[in-house]
Formats: structure tokens, sequence, C-alpha cells
């Protein structure tokens, strides 16, 4: 041992000593050994079982969104380089790193398209979890954190939203923070104190920035860990399991999962860079504190609450519903529930069956009451003796909460679920709802937030 | 910490432990102590702006001569975010351009003699009342005094109000 060292040269040595296993292994043991000795595939389990690298098993989103997370962190390094956070140059210094550097646009949409996918895949990742039954027993605190993770990433997106300080980015921070001022009696000081002032200003910039380059980052990088951390402590991820024991065969990590996790990765990066490549980050005019534009939208993935807004009084449809949702989302593993399937969808045939008949009620319903709010009800001149926030808010809150009780009731007595499926239909009932507003918002609102047609 | 453990302990051992317990605890209210602190010198940092912005409230900017303002008139001030509606009677009013619903900005519609939000097309009348919803509350009225001719106004401090009422109007001293 000792001779050996002595004879090679002090680069070997030093390249050595940061690792010592060969590169390209050549059997099971040093493959295994491989994912001993390396930090970053150490996040990695030596073996995995065979069934749990079916792509339909996971689709590969938890990957997805931590990539997306590294080309986000990579891109944003470049763009703080550019970028000035004041009112007065913010503008400046976006046009001046589309025009005057080199691939300054494209390394700008990379962020800006990764940024948006990412607020979208971890969206999918939350169904993913939740559909496959992933968040039972061990898994149950680790649903929590991905709760937290979903909400930092809107956070970091929503703070990024000002930056490129144009009037789309501008009037959508004024209108997004605006929403909290209905919060009973802190509201207005809260408002403040998110703004740093009365109005959007550069006070705004410099805190969003810091959320946005700093704080937020760094918390993601924590949680996240401790988010890999646990799916590791909770025996990987879910997968069908077989009654028959031989069926669940392990296989070697190195080369199975990482070829597939690099498949993945490469693809997810290419389609990046063709969105890039293909569509700009959007850029208006330098915002314009005293004109609004119209329509003045929310970001998108605010939307479906702005929508809200236009049928509930804003008290309700921003605050109290969308808390609600994110308070039922964080206990929803905690429920008592008498089946603990994990591993297969829509836990199982009758589970199947009445997400589907949800998903229909949810995109039959959902557009029609829409419609008839628009052109039907005129709630707040038919009762006007009664304040707004008891008949255009609690009053219709609670006759949709007491429907969703019946309907809770009505699936559980027409299909004879069980707990964990009757709960998933009402979990299937609400996501329909959440993204036909979403998107009703998205493509159909016009000027003045009226129903058009895009075409 | 727990108390059922500690009666099991005999006698002797009792007053060491209890001692123990005691600076136990004060490590920990001297930690909670340092925490607090760090807590409002960061809550410090972050509100600094919102606290020193607002102190110089008190100033009132000249908007123009009382006979710039025609009778049955409104007229933006789009630079300090407001607009002085005069009415048929000579009565003034100022108000806040931004929309009480979500803080968007206002234009006046001459021919439809209303304000108009472009962001959820709530309308508002001459005098600031809702003419039509989202909008919860009629626009925000600005402090305004008329000296020497000269109209004055206080756009950084609004005062929210529900519904127009003739006290908010200021006329001119005669």
């Amino acid at each position: 041992m000792k001779k050996e060292t002595t004879t090679k040269n002090i680069f070997r040595r030093f390249k050595d000593s940061i690792y010592t296993r060969s590169i390209n292994p050549s059997n099971d043991r040093d493959r295994i050994q491989v994912i001993f000795q390396s930090l970053i595939l150490h996040l990695h389990p030596t073996m995995v079982p065979e069934k749990s690298l079916k792509l339909s098993v996971t689709w590969g989103l938890g990957g997805m969104a931590a990539l997306l997370f590294v080309l986000q962190a990579l891109t944003g390094i470049l763009l703080r380089f550019v970028y000035q956070p004041f009112p007065g140059k913010a503008y400046d210094s976006i046009i001046y790193l589309q025009n005057d550097i080199f691939f300054g646009e494209l390394v700008r949409n990379i962020h800006h398209w990764s940024g948006t996918l990412l607020v979208l895949i971890v969206f999918l990742h939350l169904l993913r979890t939740y559909f496959t039954g992933a968040y039972h027993d061990r898994r149950q605190y680790n649903w929590v954190l991905g709760i937290i993770l979903l909400l930092l990433v809107v956070f970091s997106n929503f703070t990024g939203y000002l930056l490129p300080w144009d009037q789309l980015a501008y009037w959508a921070i004024t209108v997004s923070t605006s929403m909290l001022s209905y919060i009973p009696l802190i509201g207005d000081s809260l408002v403040e104190m998110v703004r740093g002032g009365g109005d959007v200003g550069e006070t705004t910039l410099l805190i969003f920035y810091n959320f946005h380059t700093s704080i937020l980052p760094i918390l993601m990088i924590i949680i996240m860990s401790f988010h890999f951390w646990r799916v590791r402590k909770a025996g990987g991820v879910v997968f069908p399991k077989e009654s028959n024991e031989t069926e669940n065969k392990l296989i070697t990590t190195i080369p199975n999962l990482v070829v597939r996790e690099f498949v993945v990765a490469l693809l997810l990066i290419a389609f990046i860079l063709l969105l890039s490549i293909l569509f700009s980050a959007p850029l208006l005019e330098k915002a314009n504190p005293a004109f609004s534009p119209n329509p003045a939208k929310a970001p998108w993935y605010f939307e479906g609450i702005q929508e809200l807004m236009l049928h509930f009084h804003p008290l309700f449809a921003s605050i109290i519903i969308p808390l609600l949702i994110i308070l039922v989302l964080i206990f929803l593993p905690y429920f008592q529930y008498d089946s603990k399937i994990s591993g297969s969808w829509f836990i199982s045939e009758k589970g199947k069956q009445t997400s589907k008949f949800s998903a229909i009620i949810g995109i039959i319903l959902t557009p029609s009451l829409i419609l008839i709010d628009e052109y039907f009800m005129d709630v707040s001149t038919n009762f006007e003796n009664i304040p707004q926030e008891i008949s255009n808010g609690l009053f219709p809150f609670l006759i949709i909460i007491l429907l969703l009780y019946f309907y809770y009731k009505f699936i559980n007595k027409k299909f004879r679920t069980n707990k964990t499926e009757t709960v998933q239909s009402l979990f299937v009932l609400l996501l329909t709802v959440f993204i036909i507003l979403t998107l009703t918002s998205i493509i159909f609102r016009g000027e003045g937030m009226a129903l058009t047609f895009p075409w | 910490m727990t108390k059922t453990k500690r009666t099991n302990i005999t006698e002797r051992n009792d007053k060491p432990q209890s001692r123990r317990s005691f600076l136990h605890n004060l490590w920990i209210a001297l930690g909670a102590i340092a925490g607090l602190e760090i807590f409002g010198i960061s809550i410090n940092f972050l509100l600094h702006s919102s606290r020193n912005n607002n102190k110089d409230t008190s100033a009132y900017v000249v908007a123009g001569k009382v006979e710039d303002f025609k009778l049955n008139s409104v007229t933006p001030f789009r630079s300090g975010k407001y607009y002085i509606t005069r009415f048929s009677d000579g009565g003034f009013v100022a108000m806040s351009l931004k929309c009480t619903h979500l803080g968007c900005s206002v234009g006046w519609n001459e021919e439809e003699n209303r304000f108009v939000c472009p962001c959820h097309s709530s309308s508002f009348a001459m005098n600031g009342n809702v003419i039509s919803p989202p909008a919860p509350s009629a626009l925000d009225l600005l402090p305004m005094i008329i000296e020497n001719g000269n109209v004055k106004v206080n756009p950084k401090k609004p005062i929210k109000r529900r519904r127009f009422s003739n006290s908010q109007v200021t006329y001119v001293e005669s």
C-alpha cells in the first residue's frame, strides 16, 4: 500500500484523493461502490426496485423539478451580473441585456420558461403524489414539505415577475398585492409591508429582488434536501407492489436509474431550449404607474383566484378560500383513511370511475356557473341593504360548502366507495374547478375582464 | 423536565437537579431574548421604508389657480396620481386615481361622464361614488385647501370613505 502511493505522481495522488474508484465500473459491486463514493449520486440508493423504474410510476416529475431549479439558479446567477434592481434602471438593464449581450435574450428566455415550467411541473408532481397515494404513513410529513416547496416556487416566480419593471410586471404585482388588503384589520398595513410603502415602487422592487435572489432560493435548497432525504427514509418512490415477492426484483441504480434520469434531463433541456428559441419572454413598455393596461391580469398561476374574485367578494375569493385550500392540502395526509394503498393510480377501478365522474361534473358545472353569474345574477343590486361581504361572500360560500358535503355523501352512497376514494373524487372535483377557473381567466377574459373569445 | 421522573429520584438528588433545570431554563430564556432581538432588527430592516416614506405626509402641492378649473369638470393630474373635480356649484373635490378594488389607475371617460377602471371595469361618478362594482367603496379623498386663489392638494394622505357626502366638498371662501 505504502509503496503504491509513493510511485504515483502528485497529480495522480490529488485526483485519487477526490475520487478513489474507477469511473467506469464493470461489475455490480463496483457500481454500488460508485454510488457510495459520490456525494451527488449518494442521494440515490445503490439498488432500486425494477418496477419503480417504469415511467408511468412517477413520470420523473420530481427529478424534472430539481433539474429546473438548477437551471433557474444557473441562469439567475448570470442575469444578476446585468440586472439592476432600481425602477429607473431595471427596465433599461433588461433592454441592454437583450440587445447588447451575447445570448442575453436566450438566457433570459430560459430563465423565464424554466420558471414557468417549474410551477407547472411542481403542481403536476403534487397531483402524481396524490393520485398514486404517496402520502400515507411515513410519507405524511414529506407531503407537507412538498406543499411548502410548492408555495416557495410560486412565491419565487411571483417575486421574479416584478423584476422586468414593465407594464405587465407592475400591474400584475399591483393587482395581486392589493388582494391582501381585504384581510380584515391588518390588510392595509400588510400590503404596505409587502410593498414597503403605499404603492408598488423602488422599495417594493428591492424587497422582491432580495426575496427572489437570496431568501427564497436558500430556503428552497434547505427544504429540498430535507424533502429528498425523507423520500429515502420512506424507502424510495412508491410503485405497484406484487403479492409475489420475486416480482419486486432489485437492480443496480447504475446504470438503470441514472441512465433514465439522464434521458429525461436531456429531453427537458432540449424542450426548454426549443421553447426559448421560439418564444421570447414577454416585455411590454416600461412601467407607468399612472396608466393601467386593459386588461391588467395577475400572473397566470393566480388567475384562478382572479377569476374567483369576479364571482365572490374579495375577502372570500382572495383570502379565505385560498387559505382554506392550502390548509386542507397540508392536512390531507392526516385524515383517517380506511384504505392506504400506495403505488397504483387512483387507488382502484372504483377510484378511477369516481374520479372520471367528478371530472365530468366539474367540466360541465364550472362553465355553466360562470355564465349564469356573468349574465343572470346581480347580487349586489338585488340585496342592496345586506353588506357585500355576506350577500356576495359568506352566503354563496356556505352554499358551496353545503353542496360539497352533499356531493361527498352522494358519491359515497351511489358508488359505495370507501373514504379514501370519496375524498379523492372530491379532490378531483375541486381540481377540475380550479383548472377551469384558471383557463377561463387566461383565455376568455378580455378587455375590462369581460368574457370574450380570443379568436 | 418531566415531573414524574423527578419524584422518583431521592431527596438528595433533588436540589442540584432543580438548580440545573433553573440554569437550563435561563439558557432557554436568554436564547429566546436573543432570537427576539434578531427578529426585531430584521423586521425593522424590512419595514424601514414604509415608515420613513410616510413621514412627510403634510406636504400640500399647488394644483392650480381656482379659475383654471371649469365648472362641472374633471381635471386629471397623472403625475401626482389624482383627479380634481369641480362641481357646477363651484365646489372642489380631490380624489386619488387608485381604484378601490385592486389599485389600478382609473381613467376619466368624458362621454360617459364617469371614471372607469381598466382592470375590472368598476366605474365611479364624478364625485367618486361607485356606479358599478366590483369596487367596494368610493375613490379615496385627498385633503385640499384653497389659499389665495390657489387650489392645494396633499396627494400623500388619501382618506378612505364609503360614499360621497357634501361635507367633503371644499369651496372658495369669499
